[in-house]
């Protein structure tokens, strides 16, 4: 592209902010959106919503979502940028799961190589335990941790994901050894429920949603939430005097090697969808907090995110240092 | 009886036109899924979620559960025609199943088949209505020790069953047991014989070893022995429909089946796979015709057949009383619920009974729906028989291929449906049985999983296995399934000699 035209786009896009109707003649046309996980998951899940409010808004004509599943993304990432490598028409959808598994999987492609777009939802973990349990505050439970954190059994989603690492910063910031954390993976939210349900295990971790209904249904008592602050209902267990934040986030990302110009297209077209009304229902109907952050600030945060996650991960020797 | 009331209720619901369009246009999208290998119901429940979203909550949810009930019935189809599980669940089906069409005794076994699920949907529908909240409870108590335990008793009855020789029939097991241990470890996320291929980091997928092992082992062995003897397939003999002999030998596995399946698929970890095996077993031992066993005996068909419709009605228990996804579908529906903001759950039945009554009175519905559209169907079927043999097999292993790239595409996958379809033909040249390979590669993880996680949560003491009621008592009934047939054999022997 010369630099003449270079400019005029610039222009346009200037042109653009104060029209605001030119950007729509020049939106991009057609997307692509990969999810590097099966059908029916989290990941497929935000990258079919995603489909359904661009087309209905109006903001790309056409989007197509391609499934790429396999280990924690390890799989859908390494196709996306050797495949996508340059082309401004295909975003990724990736999150804090997949941080964990390229680190554990050793993986030769890593998020470095990808281009940051935006973050955009988060859902905050939950503690729960079983209604009898004789735990009833984050106090108690961070005691029983300190006593000994071999003897508190954890239940919760696959080894090295947002669930495990929420635990091990749980006994960290209680100030015992997350070594010692007696973690309990189980595939799916359902199974690991039905343990926690069935009095098999001491807590249960997950993302709020899971446990909504059952802690409705005082099945399950909360004993906290992973926010900065909670409400009387859902208390915060930072309110609780346990300093710990961790939210389980999804975000997009696109193809490396990319121009400025591409990735500023991109990082419109996804700043719109973040704006619009349809994508607002969506998180509502879903249950999904928006967490929209865009440009260098999610590209910094990815950067501590991955920091954070090695530090937590080799700890508790999923990786080697 | 207000479950009565609640389910007449829900039945004026799922007889409106709409609805029972709905279920049909379910139930022939379930079938036809159900058919191909690889693409099952989950898949197409997924594809189909963006879709249903303008619709209303109720027809939607009435038209995940036809595909459900549909793609179970799809499934048993290829598995009984061509050797062809479409699902792990129908594999039990296959082995019986192929060899009575083969015999021409297609008709019939699939008739079998479509009664048997019929019948076992039915039961097992009036369980998930009456029963749904007590079994809940009892299905929560199940911890990883009993698990293991039920793991055991299934791996003990399963490896005894297949194969005349103990010793080949263990062989083939631990083939299936070494390949499960392929891919991240469950508890550590430590990759294990994976060799630095990425692709093989989720472990080896169930129906590309399925596929492989049947399908395309078969149509390699059928081309090997073209020139020494050519089997000549009948498509039809003796009658197409079942006889009052097969309805005489059919019922009983039907309603043991249907006993495996509904409890077994209840648990949160069952699943249809072990029901379906502890049905053939069973079905082996108790049979009066024992030497029909392996050449096609309809009870082998009956009974699976019964015990995986039923597991599918009993999944919907967890996931309407608890909100539990227990398989691939049912993790589909929980979405397709949450899509209208519903959450299933203790609380769904008595937020929206309409809802969940609804859905209950149309599996009735996609039930009768699905055994009037397949056994006309019956007839049309086998006549898929009558192609020559080397287009059928042809179109088997163009079948099969499509089914795994649409799975999961990628050549890794590809290449390892070559190896299995190998691994198939030597093992059947060479007399293994096939089926413990797999049978190895569903339970082997699960059974180590359940065990290390219940050693986990005990902090390492093995006791924990005998401590729990259910883990005990089912470690006590593997152990008499081990011992009795010495028992039995000895016995003989002594009255021998005594005569």
């Amino acid at each position: 592209m010369s630099q003449y035209r270079k400019n005029f786009w610039r222009g346009a896009f200037a042109a653009a902010a104060v029209a605001g109707f030119v950007t729509s003649a020049m939106a991009q046309s057609e997307l692509k959106i990969m999810a590097p996980a099966a059908p029916g998951g989290g990941w497929d899940q935000t990258a079919r919503s995603m489909q359904q409010a661009l087309t209905q808004s109006g903001i790309v004509k056409s989007v197509q979502v391609t499934n790429v599943p396999g280990a924690g993304g390890s799989i859908g990432i390494a196709q996306f940028v050797n495949g996508a490598k340059g082309d401004g028409s295909q975003l990724m959808v990736m999150g804090y799961v997949m941080v964990g598994a390229l680190l554990t999987n050793k993986s030769p492609v890593t998020l470095d190589q990808t281009t940051p777009i935006a973050r955009l939802t988060g859902e905050y973990e939950a503690i729960v335990v079983p209604a009898g349990s004789p735990i009833k505050t984050a106090k108690d439970l961070a005691a029983a941790v300190k006593a000994d954190p071999a003897k508190v059994t954890w239940a919760g989603g696959s080894a090295g994901g947002v669930d495990h690492i929420a635990a091990a910063l749980f006994a960290k910031a209680v100030g015992a050894d997350p070594t010692k954390i007696n973690y309990i993976p189980f595939s799916g939210g359902g199974e690991s429920l039905a343990a926690i349900l069935g009095g098999k295990v001491t807590a249960g971790i997950a993302g709020y949603g899971e446990f909504e209904s059952q802690i409705k249904a005082g099945k399950l008592r909360l004993i906290g939430l992973t926010t900065p602050k909670g409400t009387p209902e859902m208390p915060s267990l930072k309110e609780q005097g346990v300093d710990l934040e961790i939210a389980n986030w999804r975000a997009v990302v696109a193809a490396p090697g990319l121009s400025a110009d591409q990735k500023k297209t991109l990082s419109e077209t996804v700043d719109k969808l973040a704006k619009s009304k349809e994508w607002g229902e969506i998180l509502k109907q879903k249950g999904w907090d928006d967490a929209y952050l865009s440009g260098d600030a999610f590209a910094k945060f990815l950067v501590e995110e991955n920091t954070r996650t090695k530090e937590v991960l080799t700890s508790v020797g999923l990786v080697k240092p | 009886m207000d479950a009565f009331i609640a389910l007449a209720n829900g039945l004026t619901v799922a007889l409106q036109p709409m609805n029972l369009l709905f279920a049909l246009v379910g139930v022939l999208l379930g079938t036809a899924v159900g058919v191909l290998p690889g693409i099952g119901p989950a898949l197409t429940v997924a594809l189909l979620l963006p879709i249903t979203f303008k619709l209303d909550p109720g027809g939607s949810i009435i038209m995940f559960a036809g595909i459900y009930y549909g793609g179970m019935y799809g499934g048993s189809t290829t598995a009984i025609l061509i050797n062809t599980p479409g699902e792990s669940a129908s594999m039990a089906t296959a082995l019986e199943g192929n060899k009575m069409a083969k015999a021409g005794r297609g008709g019939p076994a699939l008739a079998t088949s479509a009664i048997g699920s019929f019948v076992a949907g039915t039961i097992a529908t009036l369980g998930l209505a009456f029963l749904a909240p007590t079994l809940v409870e009892l299905a929560v108590k199940f911890g990883p020790e009993d698990y293991f335990a039920l793991m055991c008793v299934a791996f003990i009855t399963v490896s005894a069953t297949f194969g005349d020789s103990p010793v080949r029939g263990l062989t083939s097991l631990f083939i299936g047991l070494a390949l499960g241990l392929v891919g991240i470890d469950k508890l550590t996320g430590q990759a294990r014989l994976t060799f630095g291929v990425p692709e093989l980091l989720d472990g080896v997928e169930v129906t590309t070893l399925a596929v492989g092992l049947f399908a395309v082992g078969e149509a390699l062995y059928v081309a090997s022995r073209r020139h020494i003897e050519e089997e000549v397939l009948e498509p039809v003999r003796g009658s197409l429909w079942m006889t009052k002999e097969d309805w005489k030998r059919s019922w009983k596995p039907w309603l043991r089946g249907t006993l495996f399946g509904f409890p077994i698929g209840a648990l949160p970890a069952g699943g249809a796979e072990i029901p379906t095996f502890l049905s053939y077993s069973t079905e082996k031992r108790l049979t009066k015709y024992p030497k029909e066993f392996g050449h096609g005996a309809i009870e082998g068909v009956a009974g699976p057949e019964a015990a995986n419709n039923a597991s599918a009605a009993g999944t919907l228990v967890p996931l309407l009383a608890l909100g539990l996804p227990t398989s691939a579908t049912a993790a589909m529906m929980l979405a397709g619920f949450q899509q209208y903001g519903l959450n299933p759950g203790p609380l769904l039945f008595a937020e929206r009974p309409e809802l969940v009554w609804g859905l209950i009175a149309s599996l009735f519905i996609a039930n009768t729906m699905l055994l009037i559209l397949n056994l006309p169907l019956v007839g049309l079927w086998v006549k898929l028989l009558a192609i020559p043999q080397p287009w059928l097999y042809a179109g088997i292993l163009v079948f099969a291929t499509m089914g795994t790239i649409a799975a999961k595409p990628s050549i890794v996958e590809l290449a390892m449906l070559g190896a299995f379809g190998g691994l198939g033909f030597l093992m059947r040249r060479f007399d293994y049985p096939i089926a413990p390979v797999v049978v190895g590669l569903i339970l082997g993880p699960i059974a180590e999983a359940q065990l290390r996680r219940a050693l986990s949560i005990s902090l390492g003491d093995p006791m924990v296995l005998l401590q729990s009621p259910i883990s005990a008592t089912l470690l006590g009934v593997a152990l008499i399934a081990l011992i009795l047939p010495f028992v039995l054999k000895g016995m003989s022997r002594f009255k021998a000699a005594e005569d």
